[in-house]
Formats: structure tokens, C-alpha cells, sequence
């Protein structure tokens, strides 16, 4: 008979209330913080913070829109994570997977599902280096992801400025710093709302983009845990060593692992990008979608079914920051977010703590 | 004359934050905990330090005593690095955190912070703190007649006291690490802990001073990457954090090369910031944006170096592995 496991030893139940006990941490944080730098707007930043996302079906749809991309950067780096790897360079690798959508919408006027995959092409070549380097040459894959972000945002930059067919001001506006609109230059490169956007009060936001990012994050759970490639990557992160000996290819998984991350970011870039909503502005600093994918890998506990809410959350109270200004900028969204991995960091740590409470209680049941 | 007078001084005004904060780098990694939290401690260490100076401008005592003033501003930013770097040290060592993730946990927090107390006391959206322009040492600090010759610019073009006490933290760390007890015992915890803690040293207290120093170096970095900018302070030091590190690594974790190497980065970094001045630059017709080009170049070249150090490096043994008596 299958005895179900005492409450105490359900990794995953912990697992999910040390992410909870993290959040609840850095909202308490965030909101001690705004009432200490402005007492008289703390309340109503606090609760724009907290309620802006659900407040109209539009707002929800630009949840759903902007937890698209988050949700495939932290499954990006969640990937990474199970082989042993840490992934900042998501940022890069989204960056490049949306240069790489754009030129296939306005250069070569393809249509959004080609967009798509040209936008994997791109985060995988820019996931190549990381885990190249790393297994031949035995440099540090979180050197290499940083300088390859600024390499890329550069890069990119440089690109844009000399494909004069892929800048606004070739279809009809007058900027010239920021890519086409879609509208414009290529409809057919616009992912479809597929009614959705009549479901959600005719958001601009909504498409089909969500729904898509969760299928991918479905296919990653079945890589990782239902097949034997999976099974070598977890290998490889658990212990390098042993792995090797038992006859597995180390630095091969090490550089597979980083392509599929890179494209899983890459996709996220043309998701992003590909809705028509948003141009790519020529940029002066790096993207943060691709760091915020880390939080949203460290609250799923690098789980790619956990991801799927993570990155609801993140995204939910980031369109809560942005209606928190002017009264309190933005990046006290990114306070509570650092409060948050920083929590993660040490996470073993209050998974223990949460185990022994757990179990304490259940000791105390018994003798009562 | 005078171009290749002020690219000298550039170089060495950029080198002096990234040698710094790849020295802090140094001492931190040499105990044993990968300091990835420079960006953000560099970041912290300018913003109390500009508001410092920017105290100093309104209450007078600035353009009095600019010296004494600045002086002041770098034990402000030194400070608070050291205190920013607490939280790191904390959970790295008390905690045995993951240090990679915490790091990144401070490099998310500090920007994010630096721009919610610069609105909190400038107002909604101002974002940028003024440097005062006093702070800068000319030829009438020493009581020189101004001038405009190859000297001139060379020396006071862009001085400030950052510079000296940078060369004067070079020596410490220097002696310090290979002329000391301390140094001995820094190095060992970062090497072998276990061994270390095996003949009675105390490998926690060691790993936290050598955070703490990082803290110090860092911060005073950020003021000066900040002073070297020149356009006041923004909530951001540009990524010099990440590439200290590279310095570091590139300098293979030694003071004498980490100097050698920020030099070198900081001329890439000088040829990438002012490339339309410099007349024997290639001219490139025809490509637009060229400025992306020579930004691009510090990184491109910093990849290129560490590929070819990277399979000798020199790397404390026991970086990133949180200390467990158990072990022992």
C-alpha cells in the first residue's frame, strides 16, 4: 500500500512555503521602506502596488503579456541551474533573441511563427559562448554571460543603426532610434490574439503568448525529468565528478544545457517584441527582463511548472510598479525583488528551519 | 602633445576605480568568498559619497576646504561599501548562502535603492546627483600658476584625490598580502580553510575582514568611477564592477598584475569614450554609430584575455565553497 509521506518530509510542500515566506519578507520590506521615504503616499503606493494588476481586465492582460517573456527567462535560467550553471547572461541572450525576431518581421517579412524560432536561433547562438568557454578554455561561465550581455547590447545597437530598413524612420516615422513598428512594416509578425483580446475588455496587451509559454515550460518538465538527456543534465549539476565517471559527456551537457537556455531566453526576447505593442529602443543599458528571469527561477525553486507562477507574480507586481510612479519610481518594485533572491540565496537554510518547525509540530500532535 | 597628455590621464583616472575595486575583489576572493556584489557595492559606496559632496557644496565647508571635504566624501563611500558588503558577508558566511546568488541579490537591490533615495530626497525624477566642481585638484591647491602645457594637462587636467590614496592602497595591499601575518592567514583561508582553521586561525573573522576590505575598496571605487565620468552620479557605474572582476582574474588574484591590467583595460576604455577626438583611430566611413563599436572593444577584449589566462588561472582553491566546521 502507498503510505502518503508525513507533511514534514514533502520537499515540494516546503519548497513552496519557503517561496511564499520569501515573498511575504519582501513585501513587508518594500512597504516598510515607501512609509520610511514618504509617510503621507506610502498607503496608496502600497496598494497600486498590490492591486493594479487585477484592478481591470486590461491591467490583467498586460500581466499575462509580461509574464510571457519572464516566465521563458526563468525558465532559462532554471535550465542552466539543473546542469550546475548560473545564467545571468539571460539578459544577453533575450536581447539577442529579439534583434534576431525583428530582422526576421521587418527585414525578411516573415511570419510570426518563423519569427519565433529565429528568435530561439539567436538566444542559442548567444548562449553558445558561455558554456564553449566554460567547457574549453575553464572560463567562468558568469564572467563570460556579463560581458557577453554588454557585448550584445552593444552589438545590437550597432546592428540597428546600420540596417537602415529595419529603424522606425524607414516606414514612415520620423524616429530613427528605435525598431519598426510592426503595424507598420510587417502585420503578419504580430502574434495573434486569437479573440483574446475581446475576452479581456480589448487589451492591447493580450495575445496568445502566455499560452505558448506555458506549453514550452511543460516541454522543459518533460526533458528534464521524462527523458535520458534530462536525467545527464541533472546529473551533471548534482555532481560533476561522479557524473563523468558514470560515462557522461560533461562538457558536452555543459555546452548543450547553455544553447537550450539561450534559446529558451531568446525566445522570450520575441515574444516580448513580436506583439506589436512595444519597439526595441536603441538601449544605453542592459535589458533587466533577463535578470528578472533569476527571481522567478530561485521563487520556482528552478521547477518549470513552479515558473509558470513565479513569473505571474513577478510580472504582477512589476504592472503594479510602474503605477506606483510618479508618487514612488519603479525600482522599488526591484528592492523587493532583491529582498527576494537575496532570501533565496540562503534558501537550504530556511527550507531547514521550515522542516524542523514542521516536524515539531508534528512531534507535539502525537503526544497530545 | 596635448591628446596624448589628456589620454594619459584618462587612462589613469579610469584606472584608478577599476584597480581599486579589482583589488577589493582580490582580498575578498583570497578569504574564500566571491565578492560578485562589487557593482552593487560600488554603487552604494558613490551614492552616499555624492550626497556627502553635495552636503559639503550647500553648507560652504566644500569650497572652503575642498581637500579636507573630499577627503571626507572617500571615507563616506569607503564606509558604507563596507557596511553594504556586511549583507553579503553575512549570508555568505554566517549563512553559508549560495555567494553567487546573494551577490546578485545586492547588485539588484543597490541601483534599485540608489534611485528610490535620489528621488526620495532630489524629488520625483530627478535622478542624477550634481558633483560639485571643486573637488578636482588644480595647480592653484599648491599654490602653481595655471597653465596650459604638456605638464599641465598630464598632471591636473583630471586630478583628484582619488588618485593618491589609490596609489597609496596599492602599496597597503601589496605588503599587506605578502609582507604580513595577516595577509599569510588571508590567503590560507581562501586556499584551505580547513587546514587553516586545523592550526588555530579563525577562518569566519578572516573571511569577514576580507569582504569588509572589499567593501571599503569598492565603494571608494564607485566614488571615483563616478568623479572619472564626470556627469554626475546616475544610479549606475556602467558594469565596472563586472569588469574589476575580469581585471582581477586577468591579473590572476595578484596586486602588481591588477594594476597592470586596469591600466590596460581603462586606455581600451578611454579609446571607447572619446574615439571621435582621437585623430589615429581608423575613421571606418560609412559605419554608423560607431560609438557602439568602441564601447563594445573593453569586452570584446576582456573575453579575448581571459580565454587565453583563464586555463592557468591561479584561483583561490576554496572560492564560492562556504566554510563548515564540520568539514574540518
Amino acid at each position: 500500500m502507498k503510505q502518503k509521506k508525513p507533511l514534514a518530509e514533502n520537499g515540494m510542500l516546503i519548497a513552496i512555503l519557503s517561496s511564499v515566506l520569501s515573498i511575504i519578507v519582501g513585501l513587508v520590506f518594500g512597504a516598510i521602506l515607501l512609509l520610511i521615504l514618504n509617510p503621507a503616499k506610502a498607503g496608496i503606493g502600497i496598494s497600486a502596488m498590490l492591486t493594479t494588476g487585477i484592478s481591470s481586465l486590461d491591467q490583467f492582460g498586460k500581466v499575462l503579456y509580461q509574464s510571457a517573456p519572464l516566465m521563458l527567462c526563468g525558465l532559462s535560467v532554471g535550465f542552466a541551474f539543473k546542469t550546475g550553471l548560473f545564467n545571468i547572461g539571460a539578459s544577453g541572450q533575450y536581447t539577442m533573441g529579439a534583434f534576431f525576431a525583428l530582422v526576421g518581421a521587418i527585414q525578411f517579412q516573415l511570419p510570426w511563427f518563423l519569427c519565433l524560432l529565429m528568435a530561439c536561433i539567436g538566444g542559442a547562438i548567444w548562449g553558445i559562448f558561455p558554456g564553449l568557454f566554460k567547457a574549453l578554455f575553464n572560463v567562468n561561465e558568469v564572467i563570460t554571460s556579463i560581458m557577453f550581455n554588454w557585448i550584445c547590447m552593444f552589438l545590437v545597437n550597432l546592428l540597428f543603426a546600420n540596417m537602415p530598413t529595419m529603424l522606425a524612420s524607414a516606414w514612415g516615422a520620423s524616429n530613427s532610434d528605435r525598431s519598426a513598428a510592426l503595424a507598420k512594416a510587417n502585420p503578419g509578425a504580430i502574434i495573434p490574439k486569437a479573440g483574446l483580446d475581446k475576452l479581456f475588455g480589448n487589451s492591447s496587451w493580450i495575445n496568445i503568448s502566455f499560452f505558448i509559454a506555458i506549453l514550452v515550460a511543460i516541454l522543459v518538465w518533460f526533458i528534464l525529468n521524462k527523458t535520458t538527456f534530462g536525467y545527464e543534465l541533472k546529473a551533471c549539476g548534482l555532481n560533476k565528478d561522479a557524473s563523468i565517471y558514470a560515462g557522461i559527456n560533461a562538457n558536452r551537457n555543459i555546452v548543450l544545457s547553455m544553447i537550450i537556455a539561450g534559446a529558451l531566453s531568446g525566445l522570450g526576447g520575441g515574444l516580448y517584441y513580436l506583439a506589436g505593442t512595444i519597439q526595441y529602443v536603441m538601449e544605453k543599458s542592459i535589458l533587466s527582463m533577463g535578470f528578472n528571469g533569476i527571481p522567478v527561477a530561485l521563487l520556482a525553486n528552478s521547477n518549470p511548472i513552479g515558473t509558470i507562477f513565479s513569473s505571474l507574480f513577478i510580472s504582477y507586481i512589476q504592472v503594479g510598479g510602474s503605477a506606483m510612479q510618479p508618487n514612488f519610481s519603479s525600482e522599488s518594485i526591484d528592492i523587493i525583488i532583491a529582498v527576494i533572491i537575496y532570501l533565496a540565496a540562503f534558501s537550504l537554510l530556511i527550507r531547514g528551519i521550515l522542516t524542523k518547525i514542521l516536524s515539531g509540530n508534528k512531534k507535539k500532535e502525537v503526544k497530545a | 602633445m596635448n591628446i596624448l597628455a589628456n589620454i594619459i590621464s584618462l587612462t589613469i583616472v579610469f584606472a584608478v576605480p577599476l584597480m581599486l575595486v579589482a583589488l577589493g575583489g582580490m582580498y575578498s576572493e583570497h578569504s574564500g568568498v566571491i565578492n560578485l556584489a562589487l557593482e552593487g557595492i560600488m554603487v552604494i559606496g558613490a551614492l552616499c559619497a555624492c550626497f556627502t559632496l553635495q552636503g559639503f557644496d550647500r553648507s560652504g565647508f566644500g569650497p572652503a576646504h575642498p581637500q579636507l571635504a573630499m577627503l571626507c566624501a572617500i571615507l563616506v563611500a569607503g564606509l558604507s561599501g563596507m557596511v553594504f558588503s556586511l549583507l553579503l558577508a553575512f549570508a555568505a558566511i554566517n549563512l553559508k548562502a549560495d555567494q553567487t546568488i546573494g551577490g546578485t541579490a545586492l547588485n539588484t537591490f543597490a541601483p534599485a535603492f540608489a534611485v528610490v533615495v535620489t528621488w526620495a530626497v532630489q524629488g520625483q525624477g530627478l535622478t542624477t546627483i550634481q558633483i560639485p566642481n571643486w573637488i578636482r585638484i588644480t595647480q592653484a591647491t599648491f599654490g602653481l600658476p595655471a597653465g596650459n602645457g604638456f605638464l599641465d594637462s598630464l598632471i591636473f587636467k583630471y586630478f583628484y584625490l582619488t588618485t593618491p590614496i589609490a596609489v597609496l592602497l596599492f602599496f597597503v595591499a601589496w605588503i599587506l598580502m605578502y609582507r604580513t601575518r595577516f595577509g599569510l592567514r588571508l590567503r590560507a583561508c581562501g586556499e584551505h580553510p580547513q587546514a587553516a582553521d586545523s592550526v588555530g586561525i579563525n577562518v569566519y573573522k578572516m573571511r569577514y575582514s576580507g569582504v569588509l576590505i572589499s567593501g571599503f575598496l569598492g565603494g571608494i571605487g564607485g566614488l571615483a568611477y563616478t568623479i572619472a565620468v564626470g556627469s554626475g552620479f546616475n544610479a549606475s557605474v556602467g558594469g565596472y564592477g563586472f569588469l574589476a572582476l575580469a581585471v582581477m582574474i586577468f591579473g590572476n588574484w595578484k596586486p602588481v598584475q591588477i594594476l597592470g591590467a586596469s591600466i590596460f583595460f581603462a586606455l581600451f576604455k578611454v579609446i571607447a569614450a572619446y574615439n571621435s577626438s582621437i585623430p589615429f583611430l581608423p575613421k571606418l566611413e560609412g559605419l554608423k554609430d560607431k560609438s557602439s563599436l568602441y564601447q563594445m572593444l573593453p569586452y570584446v577584449v576582456t573575453m579575448i584575455v581571459l580565454v587565453f589566462t583563464s586555463k592557468h588561472s591561479q584561483a583561490p582553491k576554496a572560492e564560492g565553497i562556504p566554510y563548515d566546521k564540520g568539514t574540518r
